[in-house]
């Protein structure tokens, strides 16, 4: 059986393992990320939604996921 | 009866009836919070932008409880203490559903939490250039003011007294001047500590204020969401209606002829 292969990245200051060749969407649906609700950062770049299932992720990769919360 | 909706608020070309800002911070609870906008009459909420809890997914969602379709969410930049901070995070603030307009809040000091004016100016004038409608916490300062408006500020919105200390206005003289030399939205934002410090802003000329703190953590947070709602009125119609000139010495209210 062939082994999958895994790569580290950090989602939101944490690490996190996933599968070599995933795109951002796949994660980002492994997570449960409501996707309207969110604005989403790869390697501190602005990532258009609309384009995530393009977006394949590699080592050491860093994504910032944000979303609103309670502020004055 | 006054209509107040022929004296509405005009930011950014949006129009809205109610002059309460309140933010969204330090309720118990979201349902709370929740409560507190509606009985505050508040059109316009301000929403920090943090990172999503990864760990924990059944963590509430504020949109869940404030729906933005019918609250006008106004993103800001809490926390940020640079320009590039509060780029990045309004440019974020914007793609999570187009907003565009924001409130820039960039501060300077830990503990007195008063805004750099420089790290403000710098930005207001780059999210302008983007498209963004920029309503800036700023301090009571003329002519900082002055200098946001010329840099394509929406709304001037000076501190009362620090952010969260209750203390209401303290240097009014300088709010009077700030209204007298500009057209765009004027909104106290921060430090305020009762209604009646809402009611004194309006009455300053004001066109609305900001509150968070005073209702948030008042002992009875519902019941100070309405004494907001009613002293931000009674402050609007107070200043509509032109106050009496001072004068030193007393002056009968009754007739002093035909006295027995």
């Amino acid at each position: 059986m062939k082994k999958i292969k895994k790569i580290k990245i950090k989602i939101n200051g944490k690490m996190k393992s996933i599968t070599k060749g995933s795109n951002l969407f796949n994660v980002l649906k492994t997570l449960k990320i409501p996707l309207n609700k969110v604005a989403i950062e790869l390697n501190e770049e602005i990532i258009d939604k609309k384009k995530i299932t393009k977006i394949k992720l590699n080592k050491n990769d860093k994504i910032e996921i944000v979303h609103f919360i309670g502020g004055g | 009866m006054v209509n107040l909706k022929k004296d509405s608020l005009i930011i950014a070309s949006k129009k809205f009836n109610s002059r309460l800002i309140v933010g969204t911070g330090k309720y118990k609870s979201m349902s709370e919070c929740a409560k507190a906008i509606k009985l505050s009459g508040a059109e316009i909420v301000t929403v920090a932008v943090r990172r999503v809890n990864i760990s924990d997914k059944n963590k509430p969602l504020l949109m869940d409880y404030v729906d933005p379709k019918k609250i006008t969410y106004l993103p800001n930049t809490a926390g940020c203490f640079n320009s590039k901070e509060a780029l990045r995070t309004l440019r974020l603030a914007r793609e999570i559903g187009g907003w565009k307009l924001v409130k820039l809040e960039v501060l300077g000091d830990k503990k007195n939490l008063f805004p750099d004016m420089i790290e403000t100016l710098k930005s207001t004038e780059v999210l302008a250039k983007e498209g963004f409608r920029v309503m800036v916490y700023c301090n009571d300062d003329p002519l900082m003011a002055k200098r946001l408006e010329n840099s394509g500020a929406d709304a001037i919105m000076p501190l009362a007294a620090p952010i969260g200390s209750g203390l209401g206005i303290q240097n009014k003289i300088n709010i009077q001047i700030i209204r007298k030399q500009t057209k765009l939205p004027l909104i106290i934002d921060a430090g305020l500590g009762q209604a009646s410090d809402a009611t004194i802003a309006m009455e300053l000329g004001c066109d609305g204020v900001l509150v968070n703190t005073a209702i948030a953590k008042a002992k009875k947070p519902l019941e100070m969401a309405v004494a907001f709602k009613n002293a931000v009125i009674a402050g609007r119609q107070s200043y509509n209606s032109g106050r009496i000139d001072k004068i030193l010495m007393g002056n009968p209210s009754s007739p002093s002829k035909g006295i027995i």
